[in-house]
């Protein structure tokens, strides 16, 4: 017999609960610090990757003073005609309005630090300028060009100018020639466009992610092939076929599938889809089929999960109504089955656009500067980007990679955004 | 999953242990006593089965049933739980098809026709004989397209103007149309449970079906609810004819004309209400009915 009086008794237990609560507030501790860590992972990633990416949305552009000369563009005044227009020597009348830009005469060597300041796609932006409008040629206007990416970088304060010259990309010289031009104001940054409307290029400052972004959408169009051959395996694994060991076996294997590392299906892609059946390498046709073919369990899974979770009540008011098997599925069950297969569809979708090993086996992973025009065209994908832009030596590349890191996060996050959307709005209650 | 639950209800592991015998030899033993106890029922039934045997897997759930159900009359069925009351009301449907390891043996016909015959659509079936269900289940749909959806796949409607008059006649039938008309196009799932109950029943009277099972509709619902619905029965049986399955037994001396009482897989006794309630020939009705047990 306790004696609950006692004044043993009474601290015991009282020492008992004390050590309860102390367990209690310990336990709930660590999910608060593992929720902290976590939190703090995150930021730290997200500060890392901002403040490294965010400078690749400007652009620095130097403003100088072109005179064009048709005589120097090879272009006599009366022949303005457009295709020789498109040929007309651009290179020169760049090369002699930096020239121009800087004050004494130049030496030989001098004139290549100069022309290193400017982009080596200054001429591509004056002829496109030009044959917008012809009506310039003749004529002496200010034009504002793309810098170099060494300049690009020294202005927004990327790389330090303080160090000893010989660390620097740019040297003693052209740094006075910068500061100069700062001065005259002839230096501006803008936003930049070029970053999300251009493909892929050797040179920093003019690389971007168009083709990447484009790539992407395409790989995704034909991936979507998998939502129907997803939904149609798991109805009729769920719904119509019998229980037995083939069945059995089936569910297990997608069950593995789900699990297998994915270059192990672009190695499939690789012998079956461009070995076997000739299909062009490094497309997004290829490259979506072996995403659908990676995210198909997945989807399976899903589909098959959201069909059971569909209360067997309303299969046999469906069925003492008359509906037959394929009525009570398609009018009944599959509606009620949607929002979770479209959550599991899209989440796989986020999986698959952020892919990139099973994409490096089926070729995907060649510099293309061309924005794909469709599905059949080889096209970058947004992950492999990064991975390219990652490994390349330059500096102006960093703040890319980091960029295009931003825009895939982005592209996620409003996909997911989007199945979160979905699963309210078609959700329904029974 | 539903099949197992099924199975494990049939194996009766509710009955108290005294009346477990070896049920063969008393199901044959008795089936002249079932005869005995409704000689005098001179009328065509609408339904009867003749020796039906139902079996789960190995396991017999159902012995040499002979049951007549008669038009406009409500039958209901009694007994303890897991007795088979369940399993032969679905027979009447074949809901038991749906369950892959159910065999059912034995002739099961309505207006003289076999329903297990090869040649009998069940979809066709199913639009003869209705189904109410122990939990309400309208579909998660608007009130007008739970109603709709059965004459629509069925094609009994001509035209927009044509539905609506069904959707009324079913709902006011159900006595749901005046709670209800000015919401028919809310979600059926959003009604009180009583309201769901009826709306499955307007539902199922929609296609104008002739037999109308009714699988403990009112288990689920409060007295006032179960109240509406023993009502409804009272009016809907002048039009169909409608068989119950009811734990209670008072519902039963209610609601029905006639009664069967199941008991371990076998159909122990039947004959008019009054008289099961009343003056029933076997103990075990007696014991039922009594209360000594189930």
């Amino acid at each position: 017999m306790i004696d609950r009086r006692s004044e043993e008794y009474k601290k015991r237990s009282g020492d008992r609960m004390a050590r309860r609560y102390r367990a209690d507030r310990r336990f709930r501790l660590y999910g608060q610090a593992a929720l902290v860590f976590g939190a703090l992972a995150l930021c730290i990633l997200m500060v890392s990757i901002f403040s490294s990416g965010y400078t690749a949305f400007f652009r620095t552009q130097v403003a100088l003073d072109v005179e064009l000369d048709p005589d120097v563009l090879g272009v006599a005044a009366a022949e303005q005609e457009h295709l020789s227009l498109e040929q007309a020597d651009y290179y020169t009348v760049v090369n002699r309005a930096i020239y121009n830009a800087i004050p004494g005469e130049l030496e030989r060597s001098d004139r290549k630090l100069a022309k290193g300041l400017i982009s080596n796609g200054a001429s591509v932006e004056l002829r496109e300028m030009v044959l917008e409008n012809p009506a310039l040629v003749g004529r002496t206007v200010k034009v504002n060009f793309t810098a170099s990416s060494d300049l690009d970088q020294l202005h927004k304060g990327n790389v330090p100018r303080d160090v000893e010259e010989g660390l620097r990309r740019i040297n003693d010289k052209q740094l006075a020639w910068y500061d100069r031009w700062v001065q005259e104001g002839r230096v501006s940054s803008t936003f930049n466009w070029n970053f999300f409307t251009s493909g892929d290029s050797r040179n920093p400052e003019m690389a971007g992610i168009g083709g990447a972004i484009t790539g992407s959408i395409f790989t995704l169009l034909c991936f979507v092939l998998s939502f129907p051959v997803g939904v149609a395996a798991a109805v009729y694994l769920e719904e119509f076929a019998p229980k037995n060991k083939w069945t059995d076996m089936i569910e297990v294997n997608i069950n593995n599938l789900a699990a297998v590392p994915s270059i192990i299906f672009g190695l499939l892609g690789l012998a079956i889809l461009l070995n076997v059946f000739n299909m062009p390498r490094g497309t997004p046709v290829v490259g979506g089929m072996v995403l659908a073919l990676m995210t198909l369990p997945t989807i399976i899974i899903a589909c098959r999960a959201s069909l059971k979770a569909v209360p067997p009540s309303i299969r046999q008011g469906a069925l003492a109504m008359g509906a037959s098997p394929m009525q009570v599925t398609l009018h009944h069950v599959l509606p009620l089955a949607l929002p979770g297969t479209l959550t599991g569809t899209i989440i796989g979708l986020s999986q698959a656009l952020g892919e990139t090993a099973p994409l490096l086996m089926i070729g995907m992973v060649a510099f293309i500067v061309d924005i794909p025009g469709g599905v059949t065209d080889p096209s970058a994908v947004l992950p492999v980007q990064i991975y390219l832009w990652a490994e390349s030596a330059e500096r102006g590349f960093v703040e890319k990679t980091s960029a295009a890191i931003m825009i895939i996060l982005a592209f996620l996050v409003t996909m997911n955004l989007f199945a979160i959307y979905l699963r309210q709005r078609f959700e329904r209650r029974w | 999953m539903e099949n197992q639950d099924k199975v494990k209800q049939m194996n009766g592991s509710g009955v108290k242990p005294g009346l477990a015998a070896e049920p063969t030899m008393r199901a044959q033993g008795k089936s002249e006593k079932v005869r005995d106890v409704a000689p005098a029922d001179h009328r065509t039934p609408k339904a009867k089965s003749r020796g039906v045997n139902v079996y789960y897997g190995a396991k017999q759930a159902l012995f040499s049933i002979d049951l007549d159900i008669f038009e406009n009359e409500v039958t209901a069925l009694i007994g303890p739980s897991g007795c088979g009351k369940s399993t032969f009301l679905r027979c009447l449907n074949r809901m038991n098809d749906v369950i892959d390891i159910c065999r059912v043996e034995g002739k099961i016909e309505i207006d003289g026709d076999d329903i297990y015959s090869s040649g009998l659509d069940v979809v066709q079936l199913r639009e003869r004989v209705g189904m109410v269900f122990q939990k309400p289940n309208p579909f998660p749909k608007s009130i007008y397209d739970n109603i709709a959806y059965g004459p629509r796949i069925h094609g009994l409607a001509e035209g927009k103007a044509d539905m609506d008059e069904i959707v009324e006649t079913s709902l006011t039938k159900a006595g749901l149309w005046n709670e209800v008309k000015e919401r028919l196009h809310d979600p059926g799932t959003g009604l009180s449970g009583g309201q769901q109950q009826r709306l499955c029943i307007a539902r199922a009277i929609s296609v104008s079906p002739e037999v109308i099972l009714m699988d403990e509709p009112c288990s689920a619902l409060d007295p006032i609810a179960t109240a509406h619905i023993e009502d409804l029965m009272f009016e809907l049986k002048e039009n169909y004819t409608i068989v119950i399955v009811t734990h209670s037994m008072q519902q039963a001396a209610r609601v029905s004309q006639r009664t069967g009482f199941f008991h371990l897989g076998e159909l122990v006794e039947v004959g008019k209400t009054e008289q099961i309630f009343q003056n029933p020939v076997d103990q075990r009705t007696q014991d039922y009915i009594t209360g000594r047990f189930g």
